[in-house]
């Protein structure tokens, strides 16, 4: 294929997923919205005002960068596994296997779908929380840097739990028993400073506490960890599932028989 | 010679240890309409999920005019229009959608894609469903959905894997039409089906597959001829309550208007027609008893299967 063929096929599986999630918006945006406003007004307002402030901020302040990165965490990761495990489940996943499309298009495609979601209920959630505090910028390029990369992360390995997915059940095992503790445990409430020092150094061995740190360094200005290194933490994560997505992707791993 | 599709030593074993092709070989020939029949299980499907890239191949080659899938895949596929089995698009998807986007997989632009499709769902009589989601499309209309989209890439060989099951028979025949219109300019196409009768009137050449071999390959004309003896149901003017007198050909009475004649092939049906006619029985009209190619079709496959079991 051209370069300018495969920017349309690529361009045709992002239009997809868009259309996708957009066409059930009220499943992919209203719900993560509607959590994230019960998290602003219990834990920021009604318990935050008794918990002071951390990192030299108000509890509000400190928890909204946590709470937005959950949303793009959980949603990029929710809308690559939820269709492309329809895709599976459908059989549609072999109009593209049976069509030139090179794999790593493929893979871009159903990416930059998850990033558009995650993204857009980003977006979303800091909007509404305007409603509850004021946000600083500190950072804005290690903001969209961070969110841009968190999402990618978290669309590969949407990806990867998308192709060993063998019925539905599987498509919310990971986010409920991996996904979900590892990112109320990755410093989006607190700040690994108040952990007793085993407890801190284990919180290190989470990949979302660097997300998290580096995106809340973005806004606030303050982090529990070093962001030069966050980078490289997500940086080489993306490396590894991206590689993974591939070798899966040209073995038919769960896509071909 | 050049080929639109070359199969050497196919062998495809699953990973649960069962072997569905046994190194087949197949070339059929551009421009052709070529069957590929078998009974359930013989491997059929299997062969064209290879071809198409579904299914990973254990051992051999495949060529699609002569672009190697080892080496050549994304040649190959641009090649390449697949309508498979099963319904296997997305049926929340309006109908339109769903042929644009394949368009798009294969690098055509959105605008020329949306031409396309019109004119493809138009001729397949989908166009007024074209905003409708696949999933409120009768079972006949899914089927021409899905060869609309395997040809919006205008390939060269177009493979179909039982087309026409579960569609009623005026629409089969408004589908073959429309396969031997595409086949005439131009269009090979490769077919699987259970209806003997489709791959008869419609395909040139022939190969059946069972266990995993290929059992025949040849030209549906020299299938034919392999019959022997063919069997007619002769309806009779008048009721007949003894069996007409014969010579050269064998016959029984179905009941008082109906006789059954089997002659050999090197008989002609005129004697027939001829030594009744001279006995005072009038024949109003005539229908083989079984589709011929029916009959060649379960010879070869006992006969395979009878091998099989000699081993």
């Amino acid at each position: 294929m051209t370069v300018a063929e495969i920017y349309i096929a690529w361009m045709t599986i992002v239009r997809k997923e868009i259309k996708r999630f957009m066409r059930i918006w009220v499943q992919t945006l209203i719900p993560p919205s509607i959590t994230m406003v019960l998290y602003f007004v219990i834990f920021g307002n009604l318990i935050g005002t008794r918990i002071g402030s951390m990192g030299g901020f108000d509890y509000m302040q400190f928890v909204v960068p946590g709470l937005i990165m959950m949303s793009v965490i959980t949603n990029s990761y929710g809308n690559v596994v939820s269709s492309f495990y329809s895709c599976k489940y459908q059989g549609n996943i072999e109009e593209m296997l049976v069509s030139p499309i090179p794999n790593w298009v493929i893979l871009a495609g159903y990416i930059t779908g998850g990033v558009a979601r995650g993204l857009a209920v980003g977006l979303i959630v800091t909007t509404l929380s305007l409603f509850f505090t004021n946000l600083n910028i500190h950072n804005f390029a290690i903001i969209v840097m961070v969110v841009l990369m968190t999402s990618i992360l978290f669309s590969l390995g949407g990806f990867i739990n998308a192709i060993y997915a063998n019925s539905f059940d599987d498509v919310s095992i990971i986010p409920t028993f991996v996904l979900t503790p590892l990112t109320y445990l990755g410093g989006v409430f607190y700040s690994i400073d108040l952990l007793p020092e085993f407890w801190g150094l284990v919180s290190q061995a989470n990949p979302i506490l660097y997300m998290v740190n580096a995106f809340r360094y973005g806004i606030l200005g303050v982090s529990d960890i070093d962001v030069g290194l966050a980078f490289v933490v997500i940086t080489v994560f993306i490396v590894v599932l991206f590689t993974y997505c591939m070798h899966l992707l040209n073995t038919g791993k769960g896509i071909r028989k | 010679m050049s080929y639109a599709l070359e199969i050497e030593q196919l062998q495809k074993t699953y990973d649960n240890g069962f072997t569905a092709l046994k190194g087949i070989s197949l070339q059929v020939e551009k421009g052709d309409f070529f069957a590929l029949l078998g009974p359930n299980g013989a491997g059929k499907s299997t062969t064209l999920g290879v071809v198409s890239s579904l299914v990973n191949k254990s051992q051999g080659k495949v060529r699609v005019f002569g672009h190697d899938l080892d080496i050549d895949l994304s040649k190959a596929k641009q090649l390449m229009g697949i309508v498979p089995q099963e319904f296997n698009f997305n049926r929340f998807e309006k109908v339109i959608d769903i042929v644009v986007q394949q368009a798009g997989y294969y690098g055509i632009p959105r605008g020329e894609a949306k031409a396309r499709a019109k004119q493809l769902l138009t001729q397949l009589g989908l166009w007024q469903q074209c905003h409708q989601a696949a999933s409120t499309l009768s079972g006949g209309m899914k089927r021409r959905l899905m060869i609309a989209r395997a040809l919006v890439h205008r390939p060269q060989l177009l493979i179909l894997d039982e087309p026409t099951a579960g569609v009623d028979i005026e629409l089969r025949r408004s589908m073959w039409e429309f396969l031997q219109q595409i086949n005439a300019q131009g269009t090979t196409i490769i077919l699987t089906t259970h209806y003997l009768e489709e791959a008869e009137s419609l395909c040139r050449n022939i190969a059946i597959i069972d266990h995993g071999h290929i059992v025949e390959d040849t030209s549906m004309q020299a299938l034919l001829r392999q019959l022997h003896t063919e069997t007619f149901i002769l309806d009779l003017a008048e009721a007949v309550h003894t069996l007409p007198q014969q010579t050269g050909y064998s016959a029984c009475l179905l009941n008082p208007h109906q006789l059954q004649v089997t002659i050999s092939r090197q008989q002609s049906l005129n004697e027939v027609f001829t030594a009744l006619s001279n006995m005072g029985v009038h024949v109003t009209s005539m229908r083989n008893k079984t589709n011929r190619l029916e009959e060649l079709f379960i010879d070869l496959v006992q006969n395979n299967q009878t091998g099989l079991r000699g081993v």
